[in-house]
C-alpha cells in the first residue's frame, strides 16, 4: 500500500524534493537521493507525519531503522509514537553482544546486526528505511526481529522501486511507502 | 560547557539520561570504555528528554541548519531539526553522498579520515549547529565546523550528548561553543 496511491496532498511535495542522481554508485543506477528532502523542513516534517499518523495508537513499541538512512527517519517516528528506536547496523559497529543476519547482494553478501536484549519477545515492531529496492536488506531486518520473538507489523519506506519487486521478498509482510519511482 | 553548569544544574532529566547510557569495556579495542547510546534510544522518556533539552536550547536561536555526523549524529540531529524548523544536513564518510561534495580531512589516532557534505546543502550566512552523540578529541567535530564555514555558514554551537575527559573544562572547540549534556559513565555505574 502506498500513500502515493492514496493521493494524500502532501505526497506531491515530498516526491518533488527527492533528487535523482544518475549513475551512482555505478553506471546505470538512478540513485534516489533523499538528502534534498531533508533540506525542506516542511516536506521532511510531512514525511514523518505521514508515518506517525499511520502508526500512532497501534501499540507499536519498536521502530527498527536500517543503517544509515533509516537512522534519519526512524528516530523521529519512534519519538512521536512512543516507541523505542533500535538501530540495525553493518558488522562491528554495535559495541555489545549482537545477533547477525546475512543477506545477498548483487555480488557477494553483507550482514546486518542488532543488539541482544534490545527487543523483547512479543513486541510489535516496524522496520524503517529510506528506500526498498530488491528487499534484501529489509528481509534481513525482519528476520532479526522475528528471531528474537518480535512481531513485525509493517515495513515502512519513503520510496519504493516497484520494478525490482522488493515487495514480493517480504514473505507476505505488509509494506507501506510514500512514493514510487519507476 | 556542560548543561549542568549552564542552567540545568540538578535537572533530573540529566541523571536519567546518564543512567540510560551503557558502558562497554574494551570496544573497539583494549582500554577504551565505549559509551553506548543505543540503550538511551531504548528508553523513550530519556531519549525524548535528550532531544527536548537540545530543542529548548536552540529553538529561539534562529538556527536554519542542523548538521549531523554519520552515523550516530543521525539518531539525534533530525528530531532536533524537525522541532526547530531547520533543515537537516548529513555529514558523511567518503563516497556515501551521491551528489557533488566538499570534503574535509581530519586526524585519527593512526592515519586520517574524511567527512563530506553536499555542495548546495547550506547557503552562506546560514546559522548552523553540529550534532553528534559524543565528543572525544574533537577531531571529527572540528572537521564538521570547517566544512560548514567553508561554505560561509556561521557555526553557532556544537551539541553532543556525551563529552569525554579531554574536553572537560573546554568551553570551545575551534573557537566554537560546545554544549554537552553528560560526562562519560564509569564502569562501576553501568547496568
Amino acid at each position: 500500500m502506498s500513500a502515493y496511491r492514496d493521493k494524500d496532498p502532501r505526497i506531491h511535495g515530498i516526491q518533488s524534493k527527492i533528487r535523482v542522481v544518475p549513475n551512482f554508485p555505478k553506471p546505470g543506477i538512478m540513485f534516489q537521493d533523499i538528502t534534498t528532502l531533508l533540506l525542506d523542513p516542511k516536506a521532511f516534517k510531512d514525511t514523518v507525519d505521514l508515518f506517525v499518523e499511520r502508526y500512532k495508537g497501534k501499540n507499536i513499541s519498536v521502530v527498527a531503522g536500517i543503517e544509515a538512512r533509516g537512522f534519519i527517519f526512524g528516530p523521529p517516528i519512534a519519538l512521536e509514537i512512543g516507541a523505542k528506536f533500535v538501530p540495525l547496523r553493518k558488522p562491528k559497529k554495535l559495541p555489545g553482544k549482537v545477533i547477525s543476519e546475512e543477506y545477498e547482494l548483487e555480488y557477494g553478501r553483507d550482514c546486518l546486526e542488532m543488539h541482544v536484549g534490545a527487543v523483547e519477545p512479543g513486541e510489535r515492531a516496524l522496520v524503517v528505511d529510506d528506500l526498498i529496492a530488491t528487499g534484501g536488506t529489509l528481509c534481513a531486518a525482519m528476520n532479526l526481529l522475528e528471531r528474537v520473538g518480535a512481531e513485525v507489523v509493517e515495513c515502512a519506506c519513503v520510496i519504493e522501486l516497484p520494478d525490482l519487486k522488493g515487495r514480493e521478498r517480504l514473505n507476505g509482510k505488509p509494506l507501506y511507502v510514500l512514493v514510487e519511482s519507476h | 560547557m556542560f548543561a549542568a553548569e549552564n542552567g540545568l544544574k540538578g535537572d533530573p532529566r540529566l541523571q536519567a539520561i546518564s543512567n540510560a547510557i551503557r558502558v562497554v569495556p574494551h570496544f573497539p579495542k583494549q582500554g577504551i570504555m565505549f559509551q553506548d547510546i543505543t540503550t538511551l534510544l531504548l528508553d523513550h522518556k530519556a531519549f525524548k528528554n535528550t532531544v527536548d533539552i537540545f530543542v529548548d536550547r536552540y529553538r529561539d536561536m534562529d538556527i536554519s541548519v542542523v548538521a549531523g555526523v554519520e552515523a550516530r549524529g543521525f539518531m539525534f540531529g533530525p528530531s532536533i531539526a524537525l522541532a526547530i524548523g531547520a533543515k537537516f544536513v548529513p555529514l558523511r564518510k567518503p563516497k556515501k553522498l551521491p551528489g557533488e561534495v566538499i570534503a574535509e580531512a581530519y586526524e585519527l589516532e593512526y592515519g586520517t579520515d574524511c567527512l563530506e557534505m553536499h555542495v548546495g546543502a547550506v547557503q552562506p550566512g546560514e546559522r548552523a549547529i553540529v550534532i553528534d552523540d559524543l565528543v572525544a578529541t574533537g577531531g571529527t567535530l572540528s572537521a564538521a565546523i570547517r566544512l560548514l564555514e567553508r561554505v560561509g555558514a556561521e557555526v553557532v554551537e556544537c551539541g553532543c550528548v556525551i563529552g569525554l575527559r579531554e574536553v572537560k573544562g573546554q568551553r570551545r572547540l575551534n573557537g566554537k561553543p560546545l554544549y554537552i549534556l553528560v560526562e562519560p559513565r564509569e564502569i562501576d555505574g553501568c547496568y
